[in-house]
């Protein structure tokens, strides 16, 4: 295992040597110390190796995370894995806003609670929470599925296109064009195999489901004239 | 983009590095705001009766000692100056406000960068290092500081456009963030006697708090009033002799953190500021949530 302390070397000198990694590197298990809310820590990643953070990072840890699998012992910074395209991506503690925003692909798991809009405009990534996600979460989701083992803040889901919406407590509001919808068994399959996955030991047959109620201007067929 | 930083001590052991501990915050904090710096600090409390004032003028050759004569022979009272760059701390064996009124009437260069009993603020340009150098923040003592790092958007790099701003006795704001109702509340503040020194929207949100205080608001009262009448992005952090707040708007896209331990309260835009702090890897984090006034209380003075 290769030990990086960030309190003796730059977050750039640590993203460097894993960005400078082979496909084929026998160094693929990375332990990095003091990170102290430094920014961008294992930003951008590209093959499978193991990146494991002790400490709280800042801003955009792990963003843009492919095929790596990201380990952080602390709480994290905004925009946590951001962009993230396939991978994995663990909190052991909370996130701060936008965890996941624009995600594409891989599985973002926060033991903890998310901040601010979690999952905003989440392209195809699969976010897990253990605890709660703040307000505007999910906003204009396109794929994939948020689930939330704890509460959502006001305005989830709002302008949501096909992503999916899990939520096992109380939302404050639903935004617009965001409903519940019918929680069925292939749901609750679906659901409990994504828990599985995520580690995180919850029920599935006690969430609800939320998606779009298809009724926002790019819904409709009358629309596509415009073109 | 700015960034701003609180620090109140719990363990009055601690007291001594107050300054210390907040340079390492403020300097946390460059990245955010590497324009001008300004810093608010507790410390070295005058008696009741006697009044300091931080005032500066961009000279740093100013003829500080002889205002202090005049002035002195005007109130009949006692007068201590201490300078420190292009500030001067001037202590009095009067109230602050018959000093505001003489040195506005004789002295309109010079700049109040704030007044009262305890608090002393130092706003300069430059990096908040050179900054919090310049006015020696290391060796500063005390209960409780806020600092702010400006990276300038929307007015000039100047000392006045700098944070904190102050409005009342021993109280004073940091903000992040902008208020779009600032000219309705400025006329609103105009009416009940306020007078602006900077067309700075952060200076509105200061002295409509102050206007809040002063109506008998507590402070935790005066900041859940701000969450009605101010419209727009803000994470607030406040003090006054006894006190330390954080506020954020209900839309939250201005950052905060916080973090406590037994021996201190901090409060920074961003954890890098905290980190250094001592037992900052083992400290309660979290972020302020929305709409949700928090207050500690100094419970002795300095």
């Amino acid at each position: 295992m290769n030990t990086v302390d960030l309190a003796a070397s730059s977050v750039r000198e640590l993203n460097s040597r894993l960005h400078g990694l082979s496909a084929d590197t026998n160094e693929r298990v990375w332990k990095v110390l003091n990170p102290k809310g430094a920014h961008a820590i294992a930003a951008g990643l590209m093959i499978p190796i193991e990146v494991e953070i002790d400490g709280h990072p800042g801003y955009y840890c792990a963003g843009m995370n492919k095929e790596a699998t990201v380990i952080i012992n602390g709480h994290c910074g905004n925009g946590v894995a951001e962009n993230m395209m396939s991978g994995e991506v663990r909190i052991k503690g909370n996130a701060s806003a936008a965890a996941g925003a624009t995600g594409r692909g891989g599985l973002l798991v926060i033991e903890g609670d998310a901040g601010l809009r979690c999952g905003i405009s989440m392209k195809g990534i699969d976010i897990v929470v253990g605890g709660s996600v703040g307000h505007m979460s999910a906003f204009m989701a396109q794929s994939g599925a948020l689930v939330v083992c704890g509460d959502a803040g006001s305005s989830l889901g709002d302008s949501i296109y096909e992503a999916r919406l899990y939520v096992q407590g109380k939302v404050d509001s639903l935004g617009s064009d965001c409903i519940e919808k019918e929680m069925t068994s292939h749901h609750v399959a679906k659901l409990d195999r994504l828990l599985k996955r995520s580690g995180i030991k919850a029920d599935a047959r006690k969430f609800k489901r939320y998606g779009s109620a298809r009724r926002l201007y790019n819904f409709h067929v009358d629309n596509v004239d415009a073109y | 983009m700015c960034g701003i930083v609180g620090l109140f001590l719990k363990n009055p052991a601690m007291r001594p590095q107050l300054g210390q501990h907040l340079e390492t915050m403020l300097i946390g904090m460059t990245e955010r705001g590497p324009d001008s710096a300004g810093i608010a600090v507790y410390h070295r409390p005058v008696a009741e009766g006697r009044g300091k004032l931080t005032l500066f003028h961009p000279d740093t050759n100013f003829h500080w000692r002889e205002i202090g004569g005049d002035l002195g022979e005007a109130l009949k009272a006692e007068v201590d100056i201490e300078i420190k760059g292009n500030h001067a701390v001037l202590t009095i064996a009067a109230s602050t406000d018959p000093v505001r009124e003489w040195l506005k009437a004789n002295h309109p260069e010079i700049r109040i960068m704030g007044y009262g009993r305890v608090m002393e603020v130092y706003k300069d340009m430059g990096l908040p290092a050179d900054v919090a150098k310049r006015y020696d923040l290391a060796h500063m003592e005390g209960t409780h500081a806020i600092g702010h790092t400006r990276m300038a958007t929307e007015s000039a790099v100047t000392t006045e456009h700098s944070h904190p701003f102050t409005a009342d006795d021993d109280m004073c704001l940091v903000h992040n963030g902008s208020l779009s109702n600032h000219n309705n509340l400025r006329k609103w503040l105009r009416k009940r006697g306020h007078e602006f020194e900077t067309d700075n929207d952060s200076e509105v949100a200061a002295r409509y708090f102050a206007q809040r205080l002063s109506e008998g608001a507590s402070l935790e009262d005066a900041l859940r009033a701000g969450l009605k009448d101010l419209d727009g992005f803000y994470t607030f952090t406040m003090s006054t002799r006894g006190g330390f707040a954080v506020l954020r708007d209900e839309i939250a896209c201005k950052p905060a953190v916080l973090a406590e331990t037994d021996d201190w309260v901090a409060m920074a835009s961003e954890y890098r500021s905290i980190a250094a702090l001592p037992g900052a890897d083992n400290a309660k984090v979290w972020e302020p949530a929305p709409a949700v006034v928090y207050t500690w209380e100094v419970k002795e003075a300095a």
